[in-house]
């Protein structure tokens, strides 16, 4: 995407360069948010490096709204420091880099997609073109429509577009695709990674872990206000031992059980589910013990029951 | 800050850029009030309506003039209080107010939208009251007389929109229109709008100068002859009064929740 520039991002001379350390382009430190007698955040670390997708992924309430909220100098911190490009978010001038895309936006059903575009445009210093929103936005064929007589979908779609307005360098979506239809998910996916190759930071909260898994370069798994732990999706998903192996079998279950690295053995209507660490050598034995085994799978913990087994655990 | 950060030059908030977004900000305001049925069609209707009822089967009199001033007036209060005290509430309850927060939209270009776009629904009003006034009232006025009244029209869009602001911070979004109506039916009533004060129960008129409503009717009424004998300038005073105390509770109000968000 050649017309999706990144801005020339300059490293502050003053803030000395660590070795080996990567810039940071936002952060939160040691922040705590209260909210009445409710902590949505607890003493809540959190750093964003140039150019990664990074999915804050968490179940309802566990705080994702409020970092971002921070982060978009939206709200202030109760303890802690929020640092943005440099800058604390509460300064406008900090946010002419930003793009955000809030999860209780609704703008005025009687602007027209078009005038949108032209009113978020005219915030920025150096917006990029209309037709590129509408272009990268997808909202081709209905720039004319007003927004309440949008699909869910298309206004979506027209948030994400005021988003990349300002052709920013940091993008916060918040649940960008709750309420889409998968079709709409995944064309929003294809925007995202756009901006990641366009060399974008882009932060998105999502309680899809599918979506975690599709996009993001890290995960981070937050609860009640705190990380829970962060890596690749592939490294959160590893975090839960063990593999699936699903299979019909004639094979006594308490034997199962008992076989070397197995930790659980359920039976799933005429199959049997069996989770073991070492599932190479618990299949090997499993065949040559019972010849008529059948319709076997082995299957990798989803990112789904990582989070619910990561989750629960505090 | 201990890791290196990035940090990008200060952007230079340079006049054309922030002018062009008073302008659009403005512009579009306008337009999606317009656009709003339910209260261009009100805001625009009602004075209007009422003139087509009262003013017209008063025509050739001096009521005819008088409510070609008076609705005016309503114009001004209904357009501020309803533009702005209802406007931002739904906006802020709807996200789009936190949206553009999110954006470096100045905040001042938001709220100054919102005040000149109030003021140009007061302007249409009281330049349709004249044209009915002097066609289907059969009422005589002067240019100077339409060129003072929009002036005060536009000078009474000031404190209006100070207490649609307070009305904003204050009500939440699902109550504001019923809260409004009940503010502003009973104080244009108090203060002259309908009917002349001089009709109205005495305790009535006794109460009428604590209303900012009563200062704007008599500025209004007095360009055409019909204000209370007295000088004007004690009413630009106590609006001026009022446009204070209530700008700056707004501004307390405000930043306290600022201070706690």
């Amino acid at each position: 995407m050649a017309t999706l520039h990144a801005h020339p991002l300059h490293a502050s001379p003053t803030s000395g360069a660590w070795p080996g350390s990567d810039p940071t382009i936002a952060g939160l430190h040691s922040v705590t948010k209260k909210y009445g007698q409710t902590t949505a955040l607890d003493n809540f670390s959190f750093r964003l490096v140039p150019g990664e997708v990074v999915t804050l992924l968490g179940p309802n309430g566990a705080g994702k709204t409020t970092a971002i909220r921070l982060l978009l100098g939206l709200i202030a911190p109760d303890a802690g420091s929020v640092r943005v490009l440099g800058r604390d978010p509460r300064d406008a001038d900090a946010r002419t880099h930003i793009g955000a895309m809030l999860q209780v936006a609704r703008v005025p059903d009687v602007l027209r997609v078009s005038e949108l575009i032209d009113l978020f445009r005219c915030y920025y210093p150096q917006p990029l073109a209309a037709r590129e929103v509408i272009r990268i936005a997808k909202l081709e064929g209905f720039e004319n429509r007003l927004f309440g007589k949008l699909s869910g979908g298309q206004k979506q779609r027209t948030l994400f577009g005021l988003a990349i307005c300002g052709n920013p360098d940091l993008v916060f979506l918040d649940e960008p695709t709750a309420g889409m239809d998968i079709e709409s998910r995944r064309a929003l996916w294809d925007e995202v990674r756009a901006l990641s190759a366009a060399g974008k930071t882009v932060l998105l909260t999502t309680h899809y872990l599918e979506e975690a898994d599709a996009l993001a370069n890290r995960v981070v798994v937050i609860n009640r206000g705190k990380t829970v732990c962060e890596g690749t999706p592939s490294e959160i998903r590893r975090r839960v031992s063990g593999r699936r192996i699903r299979c019909v079998t004639q094979l006594d279950p308490v034997f199962l059980a008992a076989l070397p690295t197995v930790s659980d053995v359920k039976q799933d209507r005429e199959a049997l589910v069996v989770t073991a660490e070492a599932a190479e050598d618990v299949v090997r034995e499993m065949l040559r013990r019972d010849p008529t085994l059948s319709g076997l799978e082995i299957l990798s913990p989803a990112l789904e029951d990582a989070f619910l087994a990561l989750t629960s655990q505090n | 800050m201990s890791a290196n950060t990035i940090a990008l030059p200060v952007p230079q908030s340079t006049f054309p850029y922030v002018a062009r977004i008073f302008a659009k900000e403005i512009r579009y305001e306008f337009v999606k009030m317009m656009r709003t049925r339910a209260f261009s069609l009100s805001v625009l209707g009602f004075p209007i309506m009422f003139y087509l009822l009262f003013g017209v089967s008063n025509r050739h009199t001096e009521f005819a003039r008088y409510l070609m001033a008076s609705y005016g007036c309503m114009g001004v209060v209904s357009a501020c209080l309803f533009g702005i005290g209802m406007g931002i509430s739904m906006e802020r309850a709807q996200g789009w107010l936190e949206l553009k927060q999110a954006s470096p939209m100045p905040r001042l270009a938001y709220l100054a939208a919102k005040i000149v776009s109030s003021a140009a629904f007061a302007l249409i009003i009281e330049v349709a009251l004249i044209g009915l006034a002097l066609t289907l009232g059969g009422a005589h006025v002067t240019l100077m007389e339409s060129l003072r009244l929009i002036g005060v029209d536009l000078f009474g869009s000031v404190p209006f929109a100070a207490m649609g602001l307070l009305i904003s911070v204050l009500v939440p979004a699902n109550s504001a229109p019923g809260i409004i109506n009940l503010i502003y039916l009973p104080m244009s009533f108090a203060s002259g709008f309908w009917m002349p004060i001089s009709v109205l129960p005495h305790w009535l008129q006794r109460l009428a100068p604590a209303l900012p409503t009563y200062h704007l009717a008599q500025l209004a009424l007095s360009v055409i002859g019909a204000a209370e004998p007295g000088r004007m300038m004690p009413h630009f005073q106590a609006l001026a009064g009022y446009t204070l105390v209530m700008f700056g509770a707004a501004w307390i109000i405000f930043n306290r929740s600022e201070a706690k968000a």
